[in-house]
């Protein structure tokens, strides 16, 4: 039995009803070669984790032993250039892949061994760039939310329109609501689209480089909408500047390889910068809060 | 869309198609009245007797009235059909002719009744339903081999179209005597002419049975709107759900192939009319769509026995002379998007 004030190994199987009250101490020390729990005074097992998942695909390694543990509530950056295996972890989060090897699990369940409707009532995805050629309004598109906590041949409860309304309202979009899907600009798209993961009413929130194609206001406030809501959010993000902004934690992958993981002014170093992305960059603390700010000066020869 | 408003829809579609049964039954090329057809009718469900002779009597009750019940069951089938595969392969130009599901059926079809294939065992659904399964297949391979855009499938759909409707050709010119022929050719245009009950109970059974399937899985094809991964997200179990749907949609166009052959763009006009009345969600879409698909068909088979009176047009003809404007209209609306 795990006693409360020791290390638990995170490769190992903890009884779920323990609490924990001391996680394991984060390597800040570059590199590391995978992501470890965070301390969340919660029972380890609690949340969504992803233990040592790799995943091959035609023979070639996508991701390699990759871990994450994010603490509930906050908000967690996958970083790494393209082809890292961000979007890979993301989708073995999601369950929409099976990992070749490692285990990702849901309150220490693994994902595979429950029903997809299961999954959709607590965990929601928003991809990089949804699209449809159906005459939705943003309301339909919000609605679809409900869709894991509906039975055939019920109308809607009155939760069903609570959920929905709270979401458009959380998002800024209740005057929307009517809005035809198609003349949406791309950043109320990726509004809509967290709206209807938020009808979800899920504890995890997973997101794919939602910033790509808005632009710098969208941006910012897409992140900062993001990240002030009250559910674990996983987001891959091209942008390490954004990253450093809004991210709780990030984790570096490189080659399908977790590297790095930590605070963003720990991980985010002119070294690793270097090391993954083959780029020069100047590191200072003089982004908001004193997180750090990249500036770029070239590429690696 | 509000509910009411849906429901409105709905009722006005059972009236209308109500009524549309009630006057395509008195018109045809026997000189009956409009009294005595429904006097017929009235006397063979129990209600007063009808003064026809027996030819006429029979004219109404054994010809007019199962054809076009059965242009009703037809119409509303090949609909739903259209609107369930448009949103499950999330393709607008999807409909079970022009994905070359019913030319498969039909394949299947004459195999069974030309080459004797099964023995009289196997009956002639049996054979339609096979064959629109294995030409389903092939569309599905053939576009997802070619990288599943919506031209690709409909490009895959035109390719099993052709094949399965030389198929047919072949066998039909080949294997059969002049008069199976003229039996069996109908299979390539569809047609109406010289059903009975016995079509329409099937049909109507079939019908019955699919639609109980789509409307269980109405929220879930809604789930689609977004693409297969976003189904998923969602809680849609992808893969059994398009097993399940697919299945349904073949086992149903088998059915109406086998009795009226293959009828063409049916499913792919209506369901879009059916979309501008009541939105895309699929519990109200589905109900809408078979009704607008049956008082379709109910006047264009109308249409199709009178317009060159006392010859008839194959149903078929008709409904691909107004499909395939539409079909031009869909596709420009597409223009550009992948």
């Amino acid at each position: 039995m795990t006693n409360p004030g020791l290390p638990v190994d995170p490769g190992l199987p903890v009884d779920p009803g323990l609490p924990v009250d001391s996680g394991l101490p984060v390597d800040s020390g570059l590199p590391v070669d995978s992501g470890l729990p965070v301390d969340s005074g919660l029972p380890v097992d609690s949340g969504l984790h992803a233990d040592r998942v790799s995943r091959r695909t035609d023979g070639r390694l996508i991701l390699d032993g990759a871990s994450l543990a994010p603490e509930p509530g906050s908000t967690v950056g996958l970083l790494g250039p393209n082809g890292s295996g961000k979007s890979t972890l993301l989708r073995l989060l999601a369950g929409l892949l099976a990992p070749t090897a490692g285990v990702v699990t849901l309150d220490g369940t693994p994902v595979a061994d429950l029903p997809r409707r299961d999954i959709a009532r607590r965990l929601a995805v928003v991809e990089q760039q949804a699209d449809t050629q159906i005459e939705l309004t943003a309301l339909d598109v919000v609605r679809l939310g409900r869709v894991p906590h509906r039975r055939a041949w019920t109308p809607a409860s009155a939760h069903d329109d609570e959920a929905v309304h709270a979401a458009l309202d959380r998002t800024g979009l209740t005057d929307r609501a009517g809005q035809p899907w198609q003349t949406l600009s791309g950043g109320e798209r990726q509004r809509v689209q967290i709206a209807r993961a938020l009808a979800q009413e899920p504890r995890e929130l997973l997101l794919d480089e939602p910033t790509n194609h808005l632009d710098i206001h969208h941006q910012l406030d897409l992140l900062a909408l993001v990240t002030a809501l009250p559910v674990t959010t996983v987001v891959a993000l091209h942008d390490l500047n954004l990253a450093a902004m809004y991210c709780d934690q990030v984790v570096v992958l490189h080659t399908g390889r977790v590297v790095a993981c930590g605070a963003p002014g720990d991980v985010l170093t002119e070294q690793l910068i270097a090391d993954v992305y083959g780029v020069r960059a100047a590191v200072s603390k003089d982004g908001p809060d004193g997180r750090p700010h990249v500036r770029f000066l070239g590429t690696l020869a | 869309m509000t509910a009411r408003r849906a429901v409105a829809f709905g009722a006005v579609g059972v009236l209308l198609l109500c009524c549309s049964l009630a006057v395509a039954i008195t018109i045809g090329p026997a000189d009956i009245r409009v009294g005595d057809v429904w006097a017929a009718v009235g006397s063979h469900l129990g209600f007063g007797t009808s003064e026809l002779t027996p030819i006429r009597d029979g004219i109404v009750w054994q010809l007019r009235l199962p054809r076009t019940l059965l242009a009703a069951v037809c119409g509303a089938g090949l609909a739903v059909c259209g609107a369930v595969m448009q949103s499950l392969l999330r393709n607008p130009l999807a409909d079970p002719f022009v994905l070359g599901v019913s030319s498969g059926a039909s394949t299947g079809a004459v195999i069974v009744v030309v080459l004797g294939v099964g023995g009289g065992l196997v009956s002639v659904s049996a054979g339609a339903f096979a064959g629109a399964l294995v030409s389903f297949a092939l569309v599905l391979l053939l576009s997802h081999t070619f990288g599943g855009t919506t031209d690709r499938v409909v490009l895959a759909g035109v390719a099993a179209m052709q094949l399965f409707s030389a198929l047919t050709s072949f066998i039909v010119l080949t294997a059969a005597d002049a008069e199976t022929t003229r039996g069996v050719l109908f299979w390539l245009l569809g047609s109406l002419g010289g059903v009975g009950w016995t079509d329409v109970w099937v049909c109507t059974a079939v019908l019955a049975v699919a639609l109980v399937v789509f409307l269980s899985y109405g929220r879930t094809l809604d789930a689609f709107a977004f693409g297969q991964d976003a189904a998923a997200t969602l809680g849609v179990s992808v893969a059994r759900t398009r097993l399940v749907l697919l299945c349904a949609t073949a086992l149903l166009t088998a059915a109406l192939v086998s009795s009226a052959g293959a009828i063409g763009f049916v499913g792919l006009v209506l369901p879009h009319a059916a979309r501008a009345l009541v939105g895309p969600g699929h519990t109200r879409l589905l109900p809408l769509t078979a009704l607008a698909g049956a008082v379709f068909l109910v006047w264009v088979d109308t249409l199709a026995r009178t317009v060159l009176d006392p010859q008839e047009v194959p149903v078929g003809v008709v409904t691909s002379l107004i499909g395939v404007p539409a079909f031009v209209v869909v596709l420009y609306r597409t223009r550009g998007v992948r």
